[in-house]
């Protein structure tokens, strides 16, 4: 399994400087060097010498990709790509083009994305399982059928909608909660609590339901047949035999997204000012700061691939016919 | 058993409603966002939408910028709190400076002088001695005088968040050394300060210096320092004549460069901040003087977390301002002079939140958790009412939370532009002229303030807004090409005007008569997304009228930019916010060698009229007075008749306040006004606790109603787990 996971981490490289190369050819498609002095300088009274010495200080008065006046590996090295993609594989995420060092900042953002991104997901773990096998335990009556056609219309309404709602209900109309904001501690519990029950309602539909055809998918089964034969109550059925093997494909499936609950949420952070790494990538993008969206674009992939190796890895301990290789 | 059972739940229940009461009837509210602390202090809330950029005077140009450093900056200068129109007072200057002229020779010349005589001018600006800074570890000092924090090692500063947590804080006194740093800093390319290459053709000795500077900086850097001394440099046109005085020379006359003295690019920086700012270990710690300010304001910036929120601290050593005790007509009555020479700041505390969306900001600011507000297009229904003639009244709701509503025209100017260089819609020409003037005419500015604005502006007259000098109200301030005086009002020419100038354009009814073909315009815009259809749409109906075909050119803003840089918009929409209360500042805006293909100036239009030109370069160097009004109505004039631009709007500003905001008006030029505000807290606290009683029943209601579901279906499958196995099977 080491030799596995040592050829999958060399196999990340070339994906990482291929993602790198596209997000930088992307960026500068875009945004031209002159165009990001100018929005780093404002808009009003800007020289083209004002421009020229921004350039100069942050090294993008270089080529992109090939330098042809410099000598030897220099053609390559003194280009703006190698300049600001070479220390990412360090971790090394520099200085942003605003002029704050990425990486504390990362270090500091990550902490709020965390306290809303865990709580989400094992509790909407927790509770998209739970309605899953009410509903799987109801199946055929009303309960099943009333709760999937809640469970379509759920999945159907956008997370935005939920938000607004959320908000507009709970922190206005019944003033159970602040409507927006963050702070730090124990306090953390009453900022995070409605955005925390609306990231979970919001995927409650799609989840709940894929969990259920799951497990009904499994409750036909012959073996499951043969414990209800045997005399077992139907909840000792669902908990102890259908859930156990219906959460291989369940666990495998969260496992690849563990890692990016450090990226934390778009949306959520954004209508609730809570001051974690998705904002700060909005805000990078909306900045055009070049040195911060290559540092979240580099870091998204990085946890992307270690979330897709963790499932490999996660694969072989809940299925034991499944060896690596 | 079962009884005891239900017994136990009811118990339970009971004192679970109990509980929900006792916590429901408390008088802190359970939605407040801050500390319940700081229910009753002396805090100033507000909002900030994004972070700000940066907090280093010689770089911030943003208003979400100023609205925290100028209240922590202190430039020479300040506008008048009260006083219409601005008037320009001291703030750390003892008095507000007027130039030495010098011609050529270095002879003294007359204040009156004409400009072109003008070689030089000098401002001499002497600072009031005792002026402290905030207390800041970069002035602390062992017993032996040397700097504590000035070379801190990593371990010392792995555990900083900010320079706050380290133990000992000192001050000193402002000197006139410190500003004539800050002048240098401009000309630092580490800085990049946006106002360099401006500020470098009217300080004498600047442009050197920042050459200067570029190859002292590129070789301390290769030596892997972080810091240069400016002190070490020489600035030809600024002179430290004594500790509280220095000198100022500038190009020319340029009357205008005693505003910039009001700004916070001309703040104080003392070098010692700049020095312990300069350590890497702390640069990496995010601490750096772009982040945390060092002046000699009413505030100090205590906690600066732009990723959540800004704290302003009142700072111990403030110099004592005191309240104005004059204003404007109108203020007495109003209980602005209450606090006549009162001392400043009222309030203690200034929390900046970060609040993105503008939901849940308006929302906040309805419980009581900010204290003002402006009001967004959405909230716009539910804030403000329009009558048939166009007065604007709070809507019942807000009234009954006590809420005022203060309004003010912007010192700014949102038009839509021709560019003067296209063949089409460009020149001087009388066909030219017609065509644009056509176009003027057909574009009904006042649909488009009440459609897309809320009535939130009013139709410009010309270059110059309300508030600024040159403006004329009436009928002497319209503008005669587009509208006509009727009725004691100013009204729209007739479109068959405008059709009538389109034909001797060479246009009748919208077709080149030369080739027949219908006239085809490009209007060039960024963003082009659904939420701008309505918009463009509109624009292409107005054409229309004229049976012009517009054409939208949607770009993003970068080759948006790019075109208007290049030369090849056609026609564009754009806007100037006044940096400063005078003509100059908005009429440079159509001066040709500010042209922005040609010269890259901010004449994005490249209006080039000679005589406007000649006029604009006598009228910027007088002073306010009949002579410059005449120069200005004949450039206005000439403006008007050449039509480079549709005048489009000055927008209008909306504020909400609370009943507990006391001592505030609106003043468009200052942004360090956080002084002045007062706060009753008391009245705040009560006013969010009755507005924000928590509501529990929905919740029961909900919980009940889900009982209710799942009840008949757990009953039925209890039945059909306890029927036996056999019974079960057969089915």
């Amino acid at each position: 399994m080491i030799a596995y996971i040592v050829r999958r981490v060399l196999y990340a490289i070339p994906i990482l400087i291929g993602v790198n190369l596209i997000t930088f050819a992307l960026f500068f498609v875009v945004n031209t060097p002159d165009d990001m002095a100018r929005m780093h300088l404002g808009v009003k009274r800007v020289t083209p010498e004002a421009i020229e010495r921004w350039k100069r200080e942050r090294g993008y008065d270089l080529p992109l990709f090939w330098n042809g006046a410099a000598e030897g590996a220099g053609k390559l090295t003194e280009t703006i790509f190698y300049r600001k993609s070479v220390r990412l594989f360090v971790f090394d995420f520099g200085r942003s083009d605003r002029g704050r060092d990425i990486g504390e900042d990362i270090r500091q953002r990550m902490w709020p994305s965390l306290a809303l991104a865990v709580p989400v997901f094992l509790a909407g773990l927790l509770t998209h399982v739970t309605v899953a096998l009410v509903l799987v335990l109801f199946r055929g009556s009303y309960l099943d059928a009333w709760g999937t056609v809640t469970l379509v219309v759920l999945m159907s309404i956008s997370a935005l909608f939920y938000i607004i709602a959320g908000q507009y209900l709970v922190g206005k109309l019944m003033h159970l909660v602040p409507i927006s904001g963050y702070a730090g501690g124990l306090d953390a519990v009453r900022f995070l609590a409605l955005p925390a029950a609306i990231g979970i309602l919001a995927n409650l539909g799609a989840n709940a339901r894929w969990y259920r055809t799951l497990f009904l998918e499994e409750a036909d089964k012959d073996y499951v047949r043969t414990a209800r034969a045997k005399g077992l109550g139907e909840l000792a059925v669902l908990f102890r035999h259908v859930l156990g093997n219906a959460m291989i494909p369940i666990l495998t499936g969260v496992v690849a997204v563990l890692p990016l609950l450090f990226m934390g949420s778009l949306l959520l952070e954004s209508f609730f000012a809570i001051p974690g790494l998705g904002s700060y990538t909005i805000d990078a993008i909306q900045a055009q700061d070049f040195a911060e969206v290559r540092a979240m674009v580099f870091l998204g992939s990085v946890l992307y691939i270690a979330g897709l190796l963790l499932t490999d890895i996660s694969y072989t301990l809940v299925d034991p016919r499944v060896r690596l290789g | 058993m079962e009884e005891a059972l239900q017994r136990g739940w009811r118990g339970r229940a009971a004192a679970l409603a109990a509980l929900a009461l006792a916590a429901a009837g408390c008088a802190e509210p359970w939605n407040n966002p801050y500390p319940a602390r700081e229910a009753r202090a002396n805090i100033y809330y507000t909002d900030f939408q994004e972070r700000p950029k940066h907090l280093d005077p010689a770089r911030s140009y943003s208003s979400n910028e100023y609205a925290i450093i100028a209240n922590v900056y202190e430039p020479p200068l300040q506008y008048h709190y009260l006083k219409r129109p601005y008037t320009l007072v001291p703030l750390t200057a003892e008095a507000v400076p007027k130039p030495r002229l010098y011609d050529a020779r270095g002879r003294r010349l007359p204040d009156d002088a004409p400009a072109a005589q003008v070689a030089e001018s000098v401002y001499e600006i002497r600072i009031r001695p005792g002026i402290r800074y905030q207390p800041h570890p970069a002035f602390a000092r062992g017993p032996d005088g040397r700097f504590l924090y000035h070379h801190l090692t990593a371990r010392e500063a792995a555990r900083l968040r900010s320079p706050y947590d380290l133990p000992v804080r000192a001050t000193r006194e402002l000197t006139a050394a410190d500003y004539v740093y800050q002048i240098k800093r401009l000309a630092h390319p580490a800085v990049a300060s946006p106002i360099y290459g401006l500020m470098s053709e009217h300080i004498v000795g600047l442009r050197e210096l920042g050459r200067r500077l570029e190859a002292a900086w590129r070789e301390a850097r290769a030596r892997g320092e972080r810091w240069l001394d400016l002190r070490r440099f020489a600035l030809a046109g600024v002179e430290l004549v004594d500790r509280y005085t220095f000198r100022v020379r500038i190009r020319g006359h340029y009357p205008q460069f005693v505003y910039w003295l009001a700004m916070p690019f001309f703040a104080p920086m003392p070098w010692e901040a700049e020095r312990f700012y300069a350590q890497g270990v702390l640069a990496e710690r995010n601490i750096v003087l772009d982040w945390f300010p060092v002046g000699t304001g009413p505030y100090m910036l205590t906690v600066n977390n732009p990723n959540r929120r800004m704290v302003l601290e009142r700072n111990p050593e403030f110099h004592g301002e005191r309240y104005p005790a004059e204003g404007a007509p109108g203020d007495h009555a109003a209980g602005l002079l209450a606090d006549a020479g009162r001392p400043l700041p009222f309030i203690d505390r200034v929390v900046f939140s970060l609040e993105r969306e503008e939901i849940p900001r308006w929302n906040k600011f309805l419980q009581g958790y900010y204290d003002m507000s402006g009001i967004s297009e959405d909230a716009f229904d539910q804030a403000v009412r329009v009558g048939a003639g166009g007065e604007v009244s709070l809507t019942p709701a807000l009234r009954a939370k006590g809420i005022r509503l203060q309004t003010a025209v912007l010192a700014s100017v949102y038009y839509l532009g021709f560019n003067m260089l296209d063949p089409v819609v460009g020149g001087l020409d009388e066909r030219g002229r017609k065509l644009r003037r056509a176009i003027s005419i057909a574009l009904d500015y006042e649909e488009y303030i009440s459609i897309f604005m809320n009535g939130r502006g009013v139709p410009a007259q010309g270059p110059i807004p309300p508030g600024i000098f040159g403006h004329e109200e009436g009928e002497a301030g319209i503008n005669p090409y587009v509208y006509e005086w009727r009725d004691g009002r100013a009204r729209r020419r007739p479109l068959a005007e405008a059709r009538r100038l389109l034909a001797e354009a060479g246009y009748p009814g919208g077709v080149d008569a030369r080739t027949g073909k219908p006239l085809v315009l490009h209007f060039d815009v960024t963003g082009g997304r659904p939420d701008d259809k309505a918009r463009l749409d509109w624009f292409r109906k107005q054409f229309a009228k004229l049976g012009i075909q517009l054409v939208v050119r949607a770009t993003d803003y970068n080759r948006f930019q790019e075109k208007m840089r290049n030369g090849t918009a056609q026609i564009f929409t754009w806007g100037w916010n006044a940096d400063y209360p005078d003509p100059e500042n908005f009429l440079f805006l159509l001066y040709g060698p500010n042209g922005k293909v040609r010269h890259g100036g901010e004449n994005a239009a490249n209006y080039a009229n000679p005589e406007f030109d000649r006029l604009f370069e006598r009228m910027r160097a007088m002073p306010n007075g009949p002579e410059r009004l005449a120069l200005i109505r004949r450039m206005v004039d000439i403006a008007r008749r050449d039509a480079p631009w549709v005048w489009g709007v000055n927008p209008k500003a909306y504020r909400l306040l609370h009943a507990w905001v006391g001592n505030a008006k609106p003043n468009l030029m200052a942004n360090n006004t956080l002084k002045y505000l007062r706060i009753d807290p008391h009245l705040r606290a009560a006013r969010r606790a009755e507005w924000n009683r928590p509501v529990l029943w929905p919740l029961a209601l909900l919980a009940l109603a889900l009982a209710a579901a799942v009840a008949p279906a757990v009953a039925q499958w209890r039945r059909q787990e306890r029927r036996p196995p056999l019974e079960g099977a057969g089915s």
